[in-house]
């Protein structure tokens, strides 16, 4: 590297000047391997302490502790299916809601957005990603659960009610309570990562779709939307990485229970949720290998969503499509 | 397991280090483990260090099952637990550990029905509610025990803790106790499978459940009942009397109930006519041979001041003190502490 910047600047037939010395070069390259490497080690290395707290539990139910809904501390029975499922449902709720809404935003800031308008927005985006948990928590139990319970599940069941989706009792505190939580909770991690990667799109691309009298729509469409389609899906991953481990909010307001039911309004557990809640009581063996072992399965959740989500970009986006996020 | 120890013994270690500077000639007594009996023991250790200043605690409450943990691991100088260890968790300890019990709390049983009525029930009633086999408020077994109270054709809620805690330990106790059926299905424990019900994390997460469902019912400890002035019923106890949960109604249950020599009892459903049937002690855990001899003089000298100057704080902080009789045996098996 130091070769290459002396013959850019000229200076290499200059006899005067001694040699730049490599060491700090070397030793550049050196520490930022080390932190390189060091990401993936810890990850390694969590996965393996994880795999050695709950080999107990791994030897005592096998494949059944992922297939087993049955959840009992007391008879010592565990099995993780309406927590992964749980887990799986209440993000995918939230990615329901949070991916227009972002993308929208993002579009919105990027490409129609008048300047004096978009740095407030901005900003205030940005204080929704530093609001802690808890406070979505709090927020949720004494202001958006009562909302739902008295206005939006009940609307919801009158329109929808045909629907096993929209069935059963209304408490409030529920799947759908839960993902609408993690969708705002989200929703600031993909709308800059996705205004970030629109804004990466060359201006190239919106002038020639314009030049062939396109319209607004059209551009954002076909110029913007679908050349940076592949970093959108990475935004769209990142922000469901967060929403597979968010803890403290959807422990407040789910309902801890773990059943699996077809009902969005029914209440559900989830694999951070029942880790937060039970660990620091669990005082026998067997149970706190147990909660190890649902933090193994959320650890392999979250790693193989996102080698999932990984395929799904490379077969839908293809070499073509934009490499924006890169 | 090993990360819970070795995460233990960093933060005790980095507390050590920072006080090292300030306090040298200071000794620093580190114990972890129950949340609900936390603040009068904090209050003791506060007021404790105006009697002797040359020793510190520095108390975690990381929860009971944690404070068994790192007792038994020797991590902490002492551990505290709102249930009784089990004999299968007693034998694993590396010496013989004594269960100390200090004071007593009950357990409220709370529900939110429109005007504010005030409601008993037996136990039995209790127990099929959060069985789910009574499920409304107008049931003739809840009508039949509230003669004069008009109650309302809704759903009932049932809400319990989401998360494992000494509360819920109490509060299936009793049920276990009472019923058989509960006992097979579900059990006593900190966590327990629940038949039916929504979980709400901590006092405040069911407190905040009933307050806003209509028609809901929950169990939260009594201080905070009491200190939240939320509605609770009166409890049927053995001698087939109502009785309201209260430091007096507590104490009572203490003193009916039958304390074994090694301290682990239960005193749920206690016999006594003014005895209130769901309440629990809790304990703090020492090592009876300890293997420091100048911090064990420290903790028997800090033990024998809480069973006797600590008990009186307790009421001015919504806990029960221990009965005379039971305090002063607790004082002779901490007489057997050697160091």
């Amino acid at each position: 590297m130091a070769e290459t910047l002396t013959t850019t600047l000229g200076v290499t037939d200059d006899a005067q000047l001694a040699p730049p010395s490599k060491v700090g070069d070397r030793l550049f390259k050196s520490l930022a391997m080390v932190m390189g490497l060091s990401v993936g080690v810890l990850i390694v290395l969590v996965g393996f302490t994880l795999w050695r707290g709950a080999s107990m539990s791994v030897h005592h139910f096998g494949l059944g502790f992922l297939t087993g809904s049955k959840w009992d501390p007391v008879q010592e029975v565990f099995g993780a299916l309406p927590f992964i499922y749980g887990t799986l449902v209440s993000s995918l709720i939230a990615l329901v809601i949070a991916v227009p809404l972002s993308i929208a935003t993002a579009v919105f800031l990027t490409e129609l957005a008048p300047p004096r308008v978009r740095q407030p927005i901005v900003s205030v985006i940005e204080m929704l990603s530093a609001v802690p948990s808890v406070i979505f928590g709090l927020w949720g139990i004494f202001v958006l659960i009562p909302w739902l319970r008295m206005h939006l599940f009940p609307w919801l069941q009158k329109l929808f009610g045909f629907l096993p989706l929209f069935q059963g009792p209304n408490y409030g505190v529920s799947m759908l309570a839960a993902g609408i939580v993690i969708a705002i909770m989200i929703l600031p991690i993909i709308t800059s990562i996705s205004r970030e990667i629109l804004r990466s799109v060359p201006d190239l691309q919106r002038e020639a779709a314009y030049g062939l009298g396109a319209t607004r729509w059209e551009v954002t469409r076909i110029a913007v939307l679908s050349y940076a389609k592949r970093g959108l899906f990475g935004a769209v991953v990142l922000g469901l990485g967060r929403a597979l481990g968010e803890t403290m909010a959807v422990t407040m307001l789910i309902g801890n229970r773990p059943e699996i039911s077809a009902s969005l309004l029914a209440p559900g557990y989830t694999l951070a949720s029942v880790i937060a809640n039970e660990f620091s009581e669990a005082t026998t063996d067997l149970y706190l290998s147990a909660l190890f072992e649902i933090a193994l399965v959320l650890f392999g959740v979250t790693i193989l969503t996102n080698i999932l989500a990984q395929l799904l970009i490379a077969s839908t986006a293809g070499p073509k499509a934009s490499r924006a996020i890169q | 397991m090993d990360l819970a120890k070795k995460l233990g013994n960093l933060a005790v270690t980095a507390m050590m280090l920072g006080l090292a500077g300030k306090a040298s000639a200071q000794m620093l007594i580190n114990g972890a483990g129950a949340t609900f009996p936390y603040p009068i023991y904090s209050k003791w250790f506060d007021e404790y260090a105006k009697v002797d200043d040359s020793v510190r605690f520095n108390y975690q409450s990381i929860g009971s099952g944690g404070g068994q943990k790192q007792i038994l691991a020797r991590t902490v100088d002492f551990g505290a637990s709102d249930g009784p260890m089990s004999d299968e968790n007693l034998a694993k300890a590396s010496g013989k550990l004594l269960h100390i019990p200090t004071v007593a709390g009950a357990v409220a049983v709370t529900y939110n029905l429109p005007g504010d009525r005030k409601l008993k029930l037996d136990g039995l009633t209790i127990v099929d509610i959060f069985r789910g086999k009574i499920t409304k408020w107008n049931d003739a077994r809840i009508a039949g025990q509230n003669p004069g109270v008009e109650l309302p054709d809704i759903d009932i809620v049932v809400v319990h803790r989401s998360d494992g805690s000494g509360t819920t330990y109490i509060f299936t106790d009793y049920l276990s106790a009472i019923s058989r059926p509960w006992q097979e299905e579900s059990g006593k424990g900190t966590a327990v499978s629940w038949p039916v019900g929504l979980g709400g994390k901590g006092n405040e997460g069911v407190a905040g459940q009933v307050k806003q469902t209509p028609g809901a019912i929950g169990y939260v400890e009594l201080i905070y009942a009491l200190q939240n002035k939320l509605s609770f019923a009166d409890i049927k106890n053995t001698e087939g009397k109502y009785i309201s949960p209260s430091l007096d109604s507590i104490t009572a249950a203490i003193a009916a109930a039958k304390v074994p020599d090694d301290f682990r009892f239960s005193m749920v459903n206690a016999s006594g006519d003014d005895a209130y049937p769901i309440a629990g002690t809790t304990w703090l855990l020492v090592y009876q041979t300890q293997k420091d001899p100048t911090k064990g003089k420290k903790i028997v000298e800090f033990l024998n001041w809480a069973l006797t100057k600590g008990e009186e704080m307790a009421p001015s902080l919504d806990y029960a003190p221990l009965p005379k009789s039971l305090r002063e045996r607790v004082l002779a098996q901490v007489k057997e502490i050697t160091f």
